[in-house]
């Protein structure tokens, strides 16, 4: 098992979600669910982040905050959709400001959907992209 | 002081402190009722962060990093070698000037605050850290670690006054709650990371590499304490860094972070007063 | 003998040539032609006299005395003048008393007194002399160029040049009188000479806050004098010495205590300590070379150069005890109050006061450990203090403003400047750097001493220090590209030249120390204390060296961060974290409403907490009553 998949560290960015996914985010963390078993560490920072949690129905005006983060993440990074507004625009799908997903501005790895996204299915993104990560890892090495 | 001793020193040291904060982790996530990461986890950590891409604002802020590392490295080796105690608590104070310049270095809104919190708690504890060396010198008439742990009591038995007050600075030496003001461990809701803010791979692992070393110097501090010339102190010492460490980590889980202002006069205020109490009492013993 | 005269009046005449000559070109290959000669004599005096030092007696010195007493009148008259045009009564008062005082005592009891050695050149005096000729003479060349942008700059003052010059040569000249003077009377005419340049100098530029800082100098330290002369009054007609030798080798009796605490209180003026400390800061307002010779590296060290010459007498006497506590009251407090200024020179004053604040404090300790402390501070003190003050001015040409605020372009604009003024930071407080030493081994000698409140202030007096240079020095490695930034103004070779030499002496006294002290300071303690000197430094001095060369290259390597080398490959660059909002130049965010704003970070000066009127006050009134309680327990000892 390689390094990576033992020690993902999170930034969660709400790009304009309704909060419901981020509070799932959030009690993916507390006690009942705990993420951190898995070494996984909710950082503030993209500098210092692995994976890049996204909820929300992207709309115009977050799209050069996301595109900043990404960029600021250092490789390998992974991009996690969480919630069917994050993977496809979900109920505000028509609405005039919203993009219609994350994957229409950076590439996105793991989908979460759900309304809200339970804690279960966000731990079991989250690890299925620790997984991805390790791969892309590989990949960098070999290069 | 052999060269095997210091490799050892250099090696052992940080091994142990990823330990101890490893414990630390768990027994926080136990305290709040959730299972918490393998006791491994921070070297996991460290290595994942060693094969990460490094990324800079500009060509200097990551120099100052290394600078430090190289710094605590030093102050480990003359503490842990038996070496003097006022020059290292001088070393450590120039690591940590390192650290605190890096973080001015990338000019980035939470790096200069974290670098200014920094500064304001180094302000904070020196005074208490002269006090110690100070105190022990009276006691053992060295300022030498090696002298200092070979006294036939131990220095607690003269300076407890001077320990409670060196227990209250702990926090700010091991970044904990209260006075975890600058670089926390937990993501920091003022400052984001603080000083850390601009680091990414390797660099953010020197980082904490270094906080490895800086909490093992701070309980090497608390075993200085306990030590004398026979081996079961020794022993007893060891448990009691184990316990002032078990104790850090409750008042980091139950309390909250201070502002700056009561940091300061607070960490001032206690420093001087116990410090000129037990060390008056200690004069009138004509040492 | 003869060279050592020379040292003394050399400047004198450069001084008068430099007054007359007002063609500039001229003028300024004479003063930097004066400066280097000084400083060579100032050297081959050093190299010819260091080893065994040298005693001079004068047969005839009547005329001496004579010309001495008729310049010091003129002295009198022109400021008792002075004070009653100014309205400064108590100036005229002090000023007259004086010189009512040492005119009568040089008419009548002079006489009956023998003086042995006017001139004493040993260990102490030749480092003096070696700070006052190498610094000082670097410094006038840096006046040359400075003095060019000033008035380019500063356009209100009217130019003064050659008196400004000449006035900084006379000085010099007083400066190597004073430390080189055995003789009491002789080392106050130097004193007052240095008093009255540097009440002219002072108030060069005339405005109104000039000159009423001016006067507020001549008036504290006038009235130091005039405690020197009282000093002089009662040591020459009670004790029948005019000399400095034979009082300080003298049973600590009552006359003689009362003229060690009347010199020490003359000390503590000129020094500005608490509470006579308001002087020095008003100063800042002088033209930068005269701040750093007058303010820093020379004339305020005269008084601690008194203080350490008295050192056997204090340690446990009152006058001892007394002085400790003001030196250390003078320490923490402006240690505390450095950290409020955003005017650099503000906080170089500030650091400068605490600092003489330490030495006094050594120096009056008394111990053989303190008292090697106390030169080592002295010295590093000197050449550090003198390269920021210098560093500081031409940052002022440059960028056009002294506020540390301004200052975080400085390594985009002059990288010369500012790791110039990197060195001279770090010079101060971080080891491996000699005050770091310094210290270290006041703290030992302090513990040693037994007096646990010095032992305390230290402490927090360093903890405050730590904090104030290190927020600058941040500021300093700020590394912020300035755009649209243009250089007011370029540095000139006259200033480059000595803050280079400056810097390279801070970086050399620093690995060099260790010889200082084993041919110079630890001698001179020797022939003072008569017993074998205590290896001052606790560790076995090989382990310490290893670690000083080790630091030392590791420091040295900090400015090399900053040269771009190929060596490290070249890293993604990504623009500084703002949550994201980062509008592409690291200085401006994109804010609400998408309006772009820009960031402004700024250190912290803590005004709140620290309130300068209180704590000027608290000190002021401690070291006022501490003053007073020498007094009283002086009163109470005649008593007994």
């Amino acid at each position: 098992m390689s390094i990576n998949k033992k020690s993902p560290w999170v930034l969660h960015y709400d790009a304009t979600s309704c909060n419901g996914c981020d509070i799932e985010v959030l009690a993916s963390f507390s006690p009942v669910h705990d993420l951190e078993r898995f070494g996984v560490v909710n950082t503030g920072d993209p500098r210092h982040a692995d994976i890049l949690l996204i909820t929300g129905s992207v709309n115009r005006q977050s799209i050069p905050v996301v595109k900043q983060l990404y960029e600021q993440m250092p490789d390998p990074k992974v991009v996690v959709a969480v919630g069917i507004c994050a993977t496809s625009g979900g109920i505000f799908k028509d609405c005039y400001n919203v993009v219609g997903g994350v994957d229409k501005v950076l590439p996105v790895d793991v989908y979460v959907p759900g309304c809200a996204a339970r804690p279960q299915a966000i731990i079991d993104g989250i690890l299925k992209a620790a997984s991805i990560l390790e791969e892309k890892e590989k990949a960098l090495k070999e290069r | 002081m052999s060269v095997i001793k210091v490799i050892l020193i250099i090696i052992l040291t940080p091994l142990a402190g990823g330990l101890l904060v490893g414990f630390d982790r768990v027994i926080s996530a136990r305290m709040q009722g959730r299972q918490g990461p393998p006791i491994l986890q921070p070297f996991y950590d460290v290595l994942k962060l060693i094969s990460k891409e490094t990324i800079e604002v500009n060509r200097f802020h990551r120099f100052y990093v290394y600078l430090s590392l190289m710094f605590i490295i030093l102050t480990a080796v003359v503490m842990f070698s038996g070496g003097d105690i006022l020059l290292a608590i001088f070393i450590l104070s120039l690591g940590a000037m390192f650290f605190t310049l890096g973080g001015y270095a990338s000019w980035s809104p939470y790096s200069v605050v974290g670098a200014e919190r920094e500064l304001l708690q180094m302000m904070a504890y020196e005074p208490m850290m002269f006090i110690v060396a100070a105190g022990l010198y009276y006691v053992s008439n060295s300022f030498f670690v090696s002298d200092i742990i070979s006294q036939s009591k131990p220095a607690i038995v003269y300076l407890p006054v001077v320990f409670v007050g060196f227990i209250y600075i702990l926090p700010f030496k091991l970044r904990k709650s209260p006075f975890d003001l600058s670089v926390s461990e937990e993501a920091n809701q003022e400052v984001v990371q603080g000083i850390s803010t601009e680091y990414s791979g390797r660099a953010l692992a020197v980082i904490e590499v270094t906080h490895w070393y800086e909490t093992m110097i701070a309980l090497g501090f608390v075993f200085v304490f306990f030590a004398a010339d026979n081996k079961i102190s020794h022993l007893i010492a060891v448990l009691m860094c184990l316990v002032v460490y078990m104790f850090e980590i409750i008042l980091d889980n139950s309390t909250v972070r201070v502002k700056w202002q009561k940091a300061l006069s607070s960490a001032w205020i206690v420093s001087g007063i116990l410090g000129i109490v037990n060390l008056t009492v200690l004069s009138f013993f004509n040492f | 003998m003869e060279l050592i005269v020379l040292l003394i009046l050399f400047p004198l005449l450069i001084s008068v040539l430099v007054f007359f000559i007002k063609n500039e070109k001229i003028r300024n290959a004479i003063m930097r032609c004066g400066a280097v000669v000084t400083a060579v004599l100032t050297l081959v005096t050093a190299v010819l006299y260091f080893k065994d030092g040298i005693m001079i007696s004068f047969g005839r010195s009547e005329v001496i005395d004579v010309c001495m007493l008729i310049v010091e009148i003129g002295l009198a008259a022109y400021i008792i003048l002075t004070g009653f045009k100014e309205k400064k009564y108590l100036l005229s008062l002090f000023s007259f008393v004086q010189i009512v005082m040492i005119v009568w005592f040089e008419l009548s009891e002079k006489r009956e007194i023998e003086v042995q050695n006017y001139i004493v050149l040993d260990k102490l005096s030749g480092i003096m002399m070696l700070i006052v000729g190498i610094i000082g003479s670097l410094i006038c060349i840096y006046a040359v160029g400075y003095m060019k942008s000033y008035h380019i700059h500063h356009k209100e003052v009217k130019e003064r040049k050659s008196f400004f010059f000449a006035v900084v040569f006379v000085f010099l000249s007083a400066m190597f009188g004073l430390v080189l003077s055995n003789n009491l009377l002789w080392i106050y005419f130097c004193w007052e000479i240095t008093t009255f340049c540097s009440y002219l100098l002072i108030g060069y530029t005339q405005t109104d806050e000039a000159k009423h800082n001016a006067l507020l100098a001549l008036v504290i330290n006038v009235g130091g004098g005039l405690s020197f002369a009282a000093a002089i009054v009662i040591l020459g007609t009670k004790l029948h010495t005019l000399e400095l030798s034979v009082l300080t080798s003298m049973e600590p009796g009552f006359y003689v205590l009362v003229c060690v605490f009347l010199l020490c209180i003359a000390a503590l003026t000129k020094s500005a300590q608490f509470p006579f400390s308001s002087w020095l800061l008003g100063a800042m307002v002088a033209p930068t070379p005269s701040s750093a010779l007058l303010h820093s590296a020379t004339m305020v060290k005269a008084g601690v150069y008194l203080i350490i010459r008295l050192s056997p007498l204090l340690g446990v006497t009152v006058a001892g005890r007394v002085m400790t506590l003001i030196g250390a009251v003078t320490f923490l407090g402006c240690s505390l109050l450095a950290i409020t200024p955003h005017d650099a020179k503000k906080v170089l004053a500030y650091s400068t006061i605490a600092n003489l604040g330490l030495i006094v404090m050594c120096a009056s300790v008394g111990t053989q450990e303190s008292l090697w402390a106390a030169i080592l501070l002295l010295i590093f003190h000197a050449v550090s203090k003198s390269l920021m003050f210098l560093t500081v001015g031409s940052i002022e040409n440059v960028i056009g403003s002294r506020n540390i605020e301004d200052m975080n372009v400085l390594m985009q604009v002059s990288k010369g400047l500012s790791i110039s003024l990197i060195i001279g930071i770090c010079g101060m407080f971080l080891a491996p750097f000699g005050m770091l030493i310094s210290k270290w081994v006041a703290m030992k000698s302090f513990i040693d001493s037994k007096n646990i409140l010095i032992v305390v202030i230290l402490a927090y007096g360093s903890a405050a220090t730590m904090f104030y240079w290190g927020k600058w020095l941040g500021k300093l490695n700020c590394n912020r590209k300035p755009k649209g930034y243009e250089k007011q103004m370029e540095l000139r070779n006259d200033e480059k030249a000595p803050i280079f030499f400056l810097a390279v002496i801070v970086l050399l006294s620093c690995l060099g120390y260790p010889l200082a002290s084993k041919y110079a300071i630890v001698p001179f303690l020797v022939s003072k204390f008569g017993t074998p000197p205590v290896i001052p430094i606790g560790t076995g001095d090989q382990t310490l060296m290893v670690l000083m060369i080790f630091m030392v290259s590791m420091l040295i390597l900090v400015p090399m961060g900053h040269v771009p080398t190929g060596l490290f490959p070249k890293r993604r660059e990504t623009p500084i974290y703002m949550a994201g909002e980062n509008s592409g130049d690291d200085q401006h965010f994109i804010g609400s409403f998408g309006i772009e704003r820009k960031s402004d970070l700024s250190n912290w000066y803590m005004e709140e907490v620290l309130n300068v009127k209180k704590i000027t006050f608290w000190c002021n009134t401690a070291s006022a009553v501490l003053i007073c309680a020498g007094i009283i327990l002086l009163i109470g000892r005649w008593g007994m």
